[in-house]
């Protein structure tokens, strides 16, 4: 059936191509066996075509089932969080010379993506204290498994050490990545405070281990006091230190790079990336100058170099790494990633500048203070902070007293609040336990306006 | 008409003047009076060298650079296997959605029934456009689909106690076949096109044993061909107890013709940023999604899409699947975007474009082999699928002018140029796609563009190995930016040894 989106389907080019060609459509298809031609319509879409309209019209309908959590926005934490995505991000993300174009194989052509992407690499190495961040993976967990699977290629070696706290999400999915090809993955201990126990570390250590894994602020939003003590221990028995950090954090917490991480790992999603149902998403993974860790870097990479007249140009690099020309020994099957999405954190990122980060990560880190203070003064006869610390970075793990959490979500949800994260059945340790996120759009009434409902809610489950 | 891309000579964001303002931050205001003590050993002790920009430069910044890229939406994007349609309008609206675009993907299932119920109905569609049994969205791209289906693979072998840790690839397949094999740990055997185009029967007769695990396999292959023996390739693969995985990169030219399942393959992966139409953002992000057949749903990653009455839920339930390939669901707005494509197009349309992809291919080859410079290898006899392998060995070898020389000879004239030098067993290989959404026109224009371009070749080479001069620059340096030496990947590197790391380069 002839469609606008198809313009060669009109009966009178269709017809004249064919005539062209000297074959009728069925000839086209000649070469698929009989037995497997599909005689029938398929069974997808709604039996017909549709306008524009009727389908804008479904989908809108369906949507409506949705809930949407705008006052106050989502408390729900769990790695990621409700965020803001400015303007200027969301419509130059529209630019259809950059979001309808393809990876850059032909630099020349595509300058500005590439442009774009060097910039994207350039600021998140600043952020994050290293030389070179490649130009994206697909989200924080499967940055986290390559970052693993990168360790274990560039040390020769298998097991990689984990916080026994680590995102859940994270460990299964580094799991599933890492164990096909002999990695495993081996807990330390992290105390009340939620800081890694360096004696527990030192003493797992061996010649089998290829990485030490932190993370920075923790899984449950707590700030490390001495990462720089685990990243020594890694250097001494030849392992390498990969340390996972929240972008927004660093406007105000020491990059990583500056206390020793060989390779950084994170999630880009808070900046200005909108939560899409999880996905798509960001992944960060960058590495310190070093030869052999670039060598085994996945995904693509983009360089400066000159073109034929001396001018500055921009192209993808080091490509003898990857999938299309070093096929079974790449370093990754990485193909399609995330270009577009770093290009929308470099716009935001351009777009907040250094003063901005450093005031956004400021605000959030007080009000996920102003959070904590509450919940201390007026619910800490049913509520505490499951860890014994008072640094937390936008989440804070809630330990509820009072029977089960699922009970008082339900009634978060009746007031048209989304609480937080249930780590029932995600965390040992921690069931009864719930995330909550704070960040830069949750004002100070929206925070009030949680401790009424938690305590309202506390009340009511205890009544009965 | 002469085509010249913008030239803007734009500075890095680094580069342009800083300004000390910073857009207001939410609320900032209602929390000065918290006090917040970070200590100095954790502190970070100066900014990051991370421009602060006025909006108004923020936005010419970046629009004078998407005036030096070239997406769909300029011209024709004819990449091989990358199946570069048209990315209709009506998705971005979609995408867009608050209700999509804020939804946390933690957030209990009775606020999100609306998402549930796209991702449930896609998943049934894209079921039935495969001939699968049931699918799930979690890689994020093609290449994760074909690690979660090399995975599933691994896996049950496993659970049958049987040690085969070969995987069969064919010479023409994409490379990220054989990059996915071995990183779900088998031993990558390769197998050769016969002349025909096609898989060599014989070659995968000697080479299935009791060490397979699978074939993983394009149909049409990458050189367009459909595998016309495919039955006797799945026969031949599950007598000797492999699995048969399809790498749906190549949908497109036999959509609603001819489906996987009924050719015999048991796991299926596709790239809504193909055969779908969403968008390939520069890269990325894509939507993968993978399939599977009888017994094999099990081995799925988790979770899957289910629905009990009215209700639409996640089933996490993993007695012997694979686990997790990716945090919660994949990339769901690609879910959302392929929802209103098919839903638009309906059933008719979703054949119409395996039609018209087809009959593009053909029309493009009639009009460029018309002249004699190229060469159609493999059987030109048969009919091509969503695309062709063109060689311009001829010209290289009489001219001097290689397939790169003419590509970047197409871009001067402002067209992109097709895929190059894959696949890897056809010499100064061009892998043209136009898909569907091409106009009968443009097909004319770059089938002729390439002719004029050989000609050109034969009467001054020279001239065309200096192109491209109308793009935004000319030929790149590529041994300079690759160069230990001179490798520069971020403006921290630049900055401290303009013109790369020379002797102090740790490359070296």
């Amino acid at each position: 059936m002839p469609h606008t989106w198809i313009p060669n389907s009109d009966p009178l080019v269709r017809d004249s191509m064919l005539r062209y060609i000297g074959r009728d459509m069925e000839d086209l298809f000649r070469d698929v066996p009989e037995a497997i031609k599909l005689r029938r319509p398929l069974r997808a879409g709604f039996g017909k075509t549709l306008s524009e309209y009727e389908v804008l019209r479904i989908v809108d309908s369906i949507l409506s089932k949705n809930k949407i959590f705008r006052d106050p926005p989502p408390f729900i934490g769990g790695g990621v969080c409700a965020s803001y995505t400015p303007a200027v991000v969301r419509f130059l993300a529209l630019r259809g010379e950059v979001y309808t174009s393809y990876t850059p194989y032909q630099p020349e052509i595509n300058q500005g993506v590439l442009q774009a992407l060097f910039e994207y690499q350039s600021m998140v190495a600043e952020l994050y204290g290293v030389d070179v961040v490649n130009a994206s993976m697909y989200d924080g967990s499967t940055a986290v498994a390559e970052a693993l699977r990168l360790a274990m290629r560039a040390t020769r070696r298998t097991k990689i050490l984990v916080p026994s706290t680590m995102n859940p999400f994270h460990r299964s999915v580094a799991r599933t990545w890492i164990e096909p090809v002999g990695g495993s993955i081996e807990e330390y201990m992290v105390d009340r405070r939620g800081q890694p126990v360096v004696d527990d570390i030192a003493s797992k250590v061996n010649d089998r281990v290829a990485g030490i894994y932190l993370e920075n602020p923790s899984f449950l939003g707590n700030v490390i006091d001495d990462p720089g003590a685990v990243g020594e221990i890694a250097r001494d028995r030849g392992a390498l230190f990969i340390v996972y950090s929240e972008p927004t954090s660093l406007g105000i917490l020491r990059p990583p790079g500056e206390y020793g991480a060989d390779i950084v790992v994170g999630d880009g999603q808070s900046l200005g990336l909108g939560l899409n149902y999880g996905g798509p998403g960001l992944g960060i993974l960058g590495v310190r100058m070093d030869s052999e860790l670039l060598r085994q870097l996945p995904g693509r990479l983009v360089g400066m170099t000159v073109d034929s007249d001396g001018g500055r140009g921009y192209a993808l690099v080091l490509q003898t790494r990857e999938q299309h020309i070093r096929r079974e020994r790449a370093t990754s099957n990485i193909t399609t990633n995330s270009s577009l999405m770093a290009i929308m954190a470099s716009i935001y990122l351009s777009y907040m500048g250094a003063e901005g980060l450093r005031r956004l990560g400021e605000s959030i880190f007080r009000r996920t203070s102003y959070a904590l203070r509450s919940i201390r003064d007026r619910l800490s006869n049913y509520i505490s902070i499951a860890i014994d610390h008072s640094l937390f970075y936008r989440e804070i793990p809630l330990r509820f007293r009072v029977r089960d959490y699922g009970e008082i979500h339900r009634r978060l949800l009746a007031r048209g609040i989304h609480g937080g994260l249930w780590l029932k059945d995600l965390l040992k340790g921690f069931e009864d336990c719930s995330l909550f996120c704070f960040s830069e759009v949750h004002s100070r009434r929206d925070i009030d306006t949680l401790i009424e409902a938690l305590e309202e809610a506390i009340h009511g489950v205890e009544a009965g | 008409m002469v085509w010249r891309q913008a030239r803007w000579d734009e500075k890095l964001a680094q580069e342009i003047k800083r300004s000390s303002l910073a857009p207001s931050i939410p609320y900032e205001d209602q929390f000065l009076d918290v006090n917040i003590e970070i200590p100095g050993s954790i502190a970070r002790k100066s900014l990051p060298e991370i421009p602060s920009l006025p909006e108004i430069e923020v936005v010419r910044h970046y629009t004078r650079l998407s005036q030096m890229s070239y997406g769909v939406d300029v011209g024709p994007v004819p990449l091989g296997s990358c199946t570069m349609k048209y990315n209709p309008k009506v998705m971005d609206i979609v995408a867009m959605d608050p209700r999509v675009v804020e939804a946390h993907p933690l957030q209990d299932e009775d606020t999100v029934q609306g998402i549930l119920e796209i991702i449930y109905t896609v998943e049934r569609w894209l079921s039935e456009i495969t001939g699968m049994d049931k699918c799930v969205f979690q890689p994020p791209a093609g290449s994760a689909g074909e690690l979660a289906g090399a995975l599933m693979i691994r896996k049950y072998h496993l659970d049958r106690g049987e040690q085969r840790d070969e995987m069969l690839i064919p010479d023409s397949a994409h490379g990220s076949n054989a990059a996915s094999a071995a990183m779900a740990g088998f031993k990558v055997l390769r197998i050769p096109t016969d002349p025909g185009g096609e898989v060599s029967i014989e070659a995968l007769k000697a080479a299935v044993g009791p060490r397979t695990a699978g074939i993983m396999l394009t149909n049409p292959n990458t050189l367009g061909i459909f595998e016309s023996r495919i039955l006797e390739i799945s026969d031949i693969v599950h007598s000797a107890g492999g699995l048969q995985y399809y790498d749906g990169a190549n949908l497109n030219g036999i959509i609603g013709i001819a489906r996987p399942g009924d050719m015999g393959f048991d796991i299926v992966h596709l790239n809504l940023h193909k055969t779908f139409a969403t968008p390939h953002g520069g890269g990325g992000p894509g939507g993968g999604v993978v399939c599977a057949k009888g017994g094999l749903v099990d081995y799925l990653p988790r979770p899957l899409i289910e629905k009990k009455g009215d209700k639409y839920y996640w089933d996490y339930r993993c007695d012997r699947c694979i686990g997790c390939i990716r945090a919660f669901y994949g990339n769901i707005v690609p879910v959302i975007r392929t929802f209103v494509y098919i839903a638009t197009l309906g059933p008719q349309g979703l054949r119409e474009i395996g039609e018209i992809s087809v009959l593009n291919t053909n029309y493009f080859i009639k009009r460029l082999l018309e002249k004699q410079y190229y060469e159609l290898p493999h059987s030109p006899e048969k009919p091509r699928k969503h695309e062709v392998v063109i060689s311009a060995s001829k010209i290289a070898r009489e001219t001097g002018v290689t397939a790169e020389d003419i590509a970047k000879a197409l871009l001067d004239e402002g067209l992109h140029a097709p895929t190059m030098y894959f696949p890897l067993i056809v010499g100064e290989a061009l892998m043209v796609e136009f898909t569907e959404s091409e106009t009968r026109e443009n097909i004319d224009l770059y089938a002729d563009t390439l002719n004029k371009i050989a000609e050109r070749a034969y009467r001054n080479p020279e001239d065309v190995k200096k192109t491209p001069r109308n793009t935004s620059v000319s030929r790149l340096d590529l041994v300079r930016a690759n160069h230990p030496r001179t490798l520069i990947p971020s403006y921290r590197a630049y900055g401290r040894n303009q013109g790369g790391f020379g002797d102090s380069s740790p490359l070296k």
